[in-house]
C-alpha cells in the first residue's frame, strides 16, 4: 500500500497537445508500453470530437456518420491516469514555468508532445469567403460543405492534388457537378510525373470531373449562372455555387511559434531524430514537425515519430527517425494512384520504364537505379494491383528481374507478384503500424492462426488498410509453410472437401458409400455428416433411386421417408405440380387423399400444395393413391430440384411475350429429381413484369420479346439475394445448355450445404469467370457438364413409384415392426376446420381414456 | 455393489422376443412396441464387436417418439445416432448424450435369438 502512495507521488505530468491521428496513435502507444505508471497524460483537443479518420474522411458523405469514423475504443481515454479535454485549446504555453493555458487555467507540465497536425492553406484571393472559401480538412468543415451544398449545382475545388481530389470525390457524392482548378500544369505534382498526371485527368474527366490545369484564381466575385465567378488570367472565368480551398496543408505551428521554438523553412517545430524540439522537454510529431527541412503529410510518417517518442518516455530504445518514406496509394474518384519513391526520375543516372494505355487512360513508370538493379521509384494510373510489388522491390532493395519491364506491362494473368515467401524478414507488410513480415511469422509461431486475430494483435492492416491483400497473401503462406492448413476435412471419417470427394466418386465411378469410405476413408460406419453428404453426391452423379439398399442408410432425416418431418414426428407430403398447373381432376384427387387421411393442407410458396399430418405407416398408402392420380413426388424432402414457378405468360396474359408455362414445365422435367448441395428453386416469367419471381431464384428465366433472359444464384430465406443476369435473348436450346451446365459446375464444385448465391460469392472472378466457363467454355469442361446432366435426365424414376414395386423397401414404412397400433402418443386438436398438433400446454386437456388404444 | 450386481442379474431373467431378423433394417433403425414401451432397435451388421443395440424411441427435447428414425454413425469411437428433429447425438451402448448430460436415453439389452430379436426385460 505504501509503496503503491509513493508510486503516485512519483507520477510526472506529460500533456499530447492535439487529439488528430498521430496524438491519438501516441496516446495509444504509452498506453501500451505502460506510460501510466511513469505519468499522468492530459490530452487536449480544440475540435469537439475525439481523434477520427481522416484518411477516410470522405466516407462521411457516403453514409459513415461521425462515430464510425473516430479511431480506437473510446474507453481507451477512460483509462484511470488519462484525462482527455475535449474543445479544449491550448492557448499558449510557458516554457520557463513549463505548464501550458487554457481558457480554464494552468496546468504544469514535465514532459509536452505537440501533435497539433496542420491546417489547409487558403491562398489569399480577394472576394473569397463564406461558401467561396470552405475547406476540407475537419468534421465541422464538411458539415459546412454539405450545407452550402444544400442549394447547389455545381461544385469547384482549387488544388488539384491529392485531397483536392478527395474534395472533389466529397463533391461529387453530395450530388454535384464538380471541378478541380489547379495552379501547376499538372494533377498531384508532388506524386505523379506528367504523363501520369495526364492520365489521371483523362480518368477524372471521364468520371463527368471538370478538370482546369495551370489556372490561377486572381479574384472571386458574383456570377450570372452561377452564385460566384472565379476569374484567372486573360479574362477566363469558372462559374460555381461554392469553392472549396485544398491549395496545400501548412503546419499548424502557432504554439511553437509563439514560445519560441526553433522553427523549420517550410514552417513546422524542428525536430531532431528523436523528434525533440529546441525545448528538451518538448516533442513535435507528425505534420506539425519539420525534419531536416521536410514536413510529412501523411499518417505513416506521423504515427512512425509517435512510436519513437512514446518508446522514449517509457524507457524503451527507440529507433531513431530517420526520414519516411512518402509512396503512397490511393483511389481517387474511383481512379487507382500510386506513386512510390522517387516517383519523378530525378535521381541522377536513374533510367525509366513507361507503359501508356491510351484506351484505357492507364500510365505505369518504373524508375530503375543508375546501375540497373534496383528499382528506387514508380507512378502508377489506373491499376493499383502492381504496387504492393513495386514497393517491396523499392522498399527491400530485391534485385530486378532480367526484364523489368515485366513488372510494369500487362499481363493475361494480372500483375506479376512477388511470392510472399520472396519476402525478407524485414520486409514492411503494414507501413501504418511498422509490422514486418518477421513480425507476423512470430504471431503465427506464437500460436495465431486466424487472419482477424492476428490484425488485432499486431495491428497491421488497421491503419490506412492498403495492406490488406498482401497481409492475406503472407499470412497464408506463412501458414502453409507451417504445414498449418485451414482444416477442410468433411468430418472425423473423410480428410477431404465435399468438391474433392465428388471428383473421387466421379472419377473412380465410386457407387457406394461402403466403397468411398474404404478406399478414402475411416472406419466402418461414417457419421450424420459424410454419409448424407456423400449420399447427395451418388445421386448427383448417379441418380440411383435412394431407396435402394446401399443407400438408405445414407439419407438424412426426410429423403429416407421421402416426405418432411414435422414437429411432432409426423409428416407432410407434397406431390409435384409441375409449373403450378394442374387439373381439376388432380385437385380432386389431392382433395380425396386430404379428407380421406385428415391431412392439414396449405398451398406452398412454390405453387404447389403441402398435405400435414400423416404418420409413417401411411405413407405408403397415401403415395399409391397419389400415384394412381397420375402424381409423382415432389421432392420437397431432398436437397434437389423443388419447383419451377411460373406465370401464366402468353397463353392467357395480355402482357406476356412468351408461352412461361411450357417453359416451366419443360425445366421442370429436365431437372426434377436432381440432387444438389442445396435446394433448387426455379421460376419463369413470360414478361418482364416478372410475376413468378424469378430473380429471386437459383434460376430465373424471364421471357423477352426474342427469347429468355437467364439470371443465376438468387435466393429468397433468411439473407435473400437477388439474381443476376447472367445471359440474354437465348433461344430455348441454349437456355438449356446454359442451365445444364450452370448447374452441374455448382454441384461439381460447391461446398456441401452450399446454396447457389453463396457458391456464387465465393467464387474467385467473380460472375465473369462464371460466364466464361458456361458460355465461352473457357475450362473445355461444357460438353462434360452436359452429358453429366442429361445421364441424371435419363435415369430419372419417381423414387416413391420405385420404393412401392418393391415390399422390401416399405419394410421400413412401419410405425412398429410388430405392432399394427398407431403412435399413442400423437395427438391433434381442430383449429379453423383441420386438424394441427397439439401443443404441449393443451395436453393435459385429453382425457385420459383417450390416450390408450 | 455386489447387492446391486445381483438384483439386476436377477431381474433379468426374462428375454423378449419383438420381431425377426427379417424385420431389421441393416445400418438402421425400426421400432417396436414392447408392453407400453417404444424401443428402437438399430442393426449395424459391419461393426466391430456389438451389431444390435436397443434405445428408447422417445426424443426428449422434441418430445415426439423419432429416435428410431434417426441416422446411426460413429463419433471419436462412440456408435450414436442423431435425433432426426434437432440432430443431437446419443450413443447407443448407454443413452448418453453427447451435447445435453441432462438427456438420457434408456437402453435395453438386446439379442439374436436365431432369427429372434429379443430385448432384455428387468
Amino acid at each position: 500500500m505504501n509503496s503503491n502512495v509513493a508510486a503516485l507521488n512519483k507520477l510526472q505530468t506529460l500533456i499530447v497537445i492535439g487529439n488528430g491521428m498521430v496524438g491519438h496513435h501516441c496516446v495509444e502507444q504509452l498506453i501500451e508500453k505502460g506510460a501510466l505508471e511513469h505519468y499522468h497524460i492530459h490530452v487536449f483537443s480544440e475540435e469537439p470530437m475525439r481523434a477520427y479518420d481522416r484518411v477516410h474522411l470522405s466516407e462521411y458523405f457516403t453514409g459513415r456518420d461521425a462515430e464510425s469514423l473516430a479511431l480506437g475504443d473510446a474507453a481507451l481515454y477512460q483509462t484511470p491516469g488519462v484525462t482527455l479535454h475535449l474543445g479544449v485549446p491550448v492557448l499558449e504555453i510557458e516554457r520557463a514555468t513549463r505548464h501550458v493555458v487554457t481558457a480554464q487555467g494552468g496546468i504544469a507540465y514535465d514532459k509536452l508532445i505537440l501533435a497539433t497536425g496542420s491546417y489547409p492553406f487558403v491562398p489569399p484571393v480577394e472576394g473569397a469567403e463564406g461558401n467561396s472559401r470552405l475547406v476540407y480538412r475537419t468534421l465541422e468543415d464538411l458539415d459546412a460543405i454539405r450545407a452550402a451544398a444544400a442549394n447547389a449545382r455545381r461544385g469547384v475545388v482549387v488544388g488539384g492534388g491529392l485531397l483536392g481530389l478527395e474534395a472533389a470525390n466529397a463533391l461529387k457524392s453530395l450530388g454535384l457537378e464538380a471541378h478541380v482548378v489547379e495552379f501547376a500544369p499538372r494533377l498531384m505534382p508532388v506524386q505523379l510525373d506528367d504523363m501520369g498526371g495526364l492520365a489521371l485527368k483523362a480518368q477524372i474527366e471521364r468520371l463527368g470531373v471538370g478538370v482546369h490545369l495551370s489556372r490561377a484564381t486572381q479574384s472571386i466575385s458574383a456570377g450570372d449562372e452561377y452564385r460566384y465567378r472565379m476569374n484567372f488570367a486573360n479574362d477566363e472565368f469558372l462559374e460555381t455555387d461554392l469553392i472549396v480551398f485544398s491549395a496545400g496543408i501548412r503546419a499548424q505551428d502557432a504554439l511553437a511559434r509563439q514560445c519560441a521554438l526553433e522553427i523549420g523553412p517550410r514552417g513546422g517545430a524542428v525536430i531532431d531524430n528523436h523528434c525533440l524540439s529546441s525545448d528538451p522537454h518538448i516533442y513535435a510529431i507528425g505534420e506539425c514537425a519539420s525534419w531536416n527541412g521536410s514536413l510529412f503529410g501523411l499518417v505513416a510518417p506521423g504515427y512512425q515519430m509517435a512510436r519513437n517518442v512514446a518508446a522514449q518516455l517509457c524507457n524503451e530504445v527507440a529507433e531513431p527517425f530517420m526520414g519516411a518514406d512518402m509512396s503512397t496509394k490511393l483511389k481517387l474518384l474511383g481512379v487507382d494512384v500510386g506513386s512510390i519513391g522517387d516517383a519523378q526520375g530525378s535521381t541522377p543516372g536513374s533510367r525509366s520504364f513507361q507503359f501508356v494505355d491510351e484506351a484505357s487512360a492507364s500510365y505505369r513508370r518504373l524508375v530503375v537505379s543508375a546501375c540497373g538493379k534496383y528499382v528506387i521509384g514508380a507512378v502508377l494510373v489506373g491499376d493499383n494491383s502492381y504496387y504492393d510489388t513495386l514497393l517491396q522491390y523499392a522498399q527491400n532493395a530485391i534485385a530486378l528481374p532480367a526484364e523489368p519491364a515485366g513488372l510494369i506491362l500487362p499481363t493475361s494473368e494480372g500483375a506479376p507478384t512477388l511470392g510472399p515467401g520472396a519476402l525478407p524478414e524485414s520486409a514492411t507488410i503494414c507501413s501504418c503500424h511498422n509490422v514486418t513480415k518477421g513480425s507476423i511469422c512470430s504471431a503465427i509461431d506464437g500460436g495465431c492462426t486466424d487472419l482477424g486475430l492476428l490484425k488485432s494483435q499486431t495491428k497491421a492492416c488497421t491503419g490506412c488498410g492498403g495492406c490488406a491483400g498482401l497481409l492475406k497473401q503472407v499470412f497464408e503462406h506463412e501458414l502453409i509453410a507451417r504445414g498449418v492448413s485451414v482444416d477442410k476435412s468433411l468430418c472425423e471419417h473423410f480428410a477431404y472437401t465435399r468438391q474433392e470427394l465428388y471428383a473421387l466418386v466421379r472419377v473412380e465411378g465410386v457407387i457406394s458409400f461402403d466403397e468411398l469410405l474404404a478406399k478414402h476413408g475411416r472406419g466402418h460406419i461414417g457419421c450424420d455428416i459424410c454419409k448424407p453428404a456423400v449420399g447427395s453426391i451418388l445421386a448427383s452423379c448417379w441418380n440411383q433411386p435412394i431407396m435402394d439398399a446401399s443407400l438408405v442408410p445414407l439419407q438424412d432425416t426426410n429423403d429416407t421417408f421421402m416426405a418432411n418431418m414435422q414437429k411432432n414426428g409426423t409428416y407432410s407430403v407434397v406431390p409435384r405440380i409441375p409449373g403450378g398447373e394442374i387439373t381439376a381432376d388432380k385437385l380432386i384427387a389431392i382433395g380425396v387423399v386430404a379428407k380421406k387421411y385428415d391431412l392439414y393442407t396449405k398451398i406452398t410458396g412454390g405453387q404447389r400444395i403441402d398435405l400435414f399430418g400423416a404418420q409413417l405407416h401411411e405413407l405408403p398408402d397415401i403415395w399409391a393413391e397419389l400415384i394412381e392420380a397420375g402424381f409423382e413426388t415432389g421432392h420437397a424432402y431432398g436437397k434437389s430440384t423443388r419447383t419451377v414457378k411460373s406465370c401464366v405468360g402468353s397463353t392467357w396474359c395480355r402482357y406476356g411475350v412468351q408461352d412461361s408455362v411450357q417453359m416451366a414445365l419443360n425445366l421442370e422435367d429436365r431437372y426434377k429429381g436432381l440432387r444438389s448441395p442445396h435446394k433448387l428453386k426455379f421460376a419463369v416469367s413470360g414478361c418482364t413484369r416478372e410475376c413468378a419471381e424469378a430473380q429471386s431464384k437459383d434460376v430465373g428465366v424471364i421471357a423477352t420479346e426474342k427469347g429468355w433472359n437467364l439470371y443465376i444464384a438468387g435466393n429468397g430465406g433468411m439473407r435473400p439475394r437477388h439474381a443476376e443476369l447472367f445471359a440474354t435473348d437465348l433461344d430455348d436450346d441454349t437456355l438449356i445448355r446454359y442451365i445444364d451446365r450452370f448447374l452441374m459446375f455448382y454441384i461439381r464444385t460447391a461446398d456441401k450445404l452450399q446454396r447457389t448465391s453463396v457458391w456464387r460469392e465465393s467464387l474467385e472472378g467473380g460472375l465473369d469467370y462464371l460466364k466464361d466457363v458456361i458460355i465461352h467454355d473457357s475450362l473445355g469442361l461444357g460438353a462434360e457438364l452436359e452429358s453429366q446432366m442429361q445421364l441424371v435426365v435419363d435415369r430419372y424414376e419417381c423414387e416413391w413409384a420405385n420404393a412401392l414395386q418393391d415390399p422390401e423397401k416399405l419394410k421400413r414404412f412401419r410405425t412398429f415392426v410388430n405392432d399394427k397400433r398407431p403412435d399413442p402418443d400423437i395427438h391433434f386438436v381442430q383449429e379453423r376446420g383441420q386438424r394441427r398438433p397439439i401443443m404441449a400446454a393443451e395436453l393435459n386437456l385429453i382425457p385420459v381414456t383417450e390416450e390408450t388404444v | 455393489m455386489s447387492q446391486f450386481n445381483t438384483q439386476r442379474v436377477q431381474a433379468l431373467d426374462t428375454w423378449q422376443t419383438v420381431c425377426g431378423q427379417q424385420d431389421l433394417v441393416s445400418n438402421s433403425g425400426v421400432v417396436v412396441w414392447l408392453d407400453g414401451a417404444q424401443v428402437a432397435l438399430f442393426y449395424l451388421p459391419g461393426a466391430e464387436g456389438k451389431t444390435l443395440y436397443a434405445i428408447d424411441n422417445h426424443d426428449p427435447q422434441s418430445g415426439a417418439n423419432v429416435i428410431g428414425r434417426g441416422l446411426v454413425g460413429s463419433i471419436k469411437g462412440d456408435l450414436v445416432v442423431a435425433s432426426p428433429i434437432y440432430k443431437q447425438h446419443f450413443r447407443l451402448e448407454d443413452g448418453s448424450c453427447l451435447e445435453y448430460p441432462q438427456q438420457r436415453l434408456r437402453v435395453w439389452p438386446v439379442r439374436l435369438n436365431g432369427d429372434a430379436v429379443e430385448v432384455g426385460v428387468y
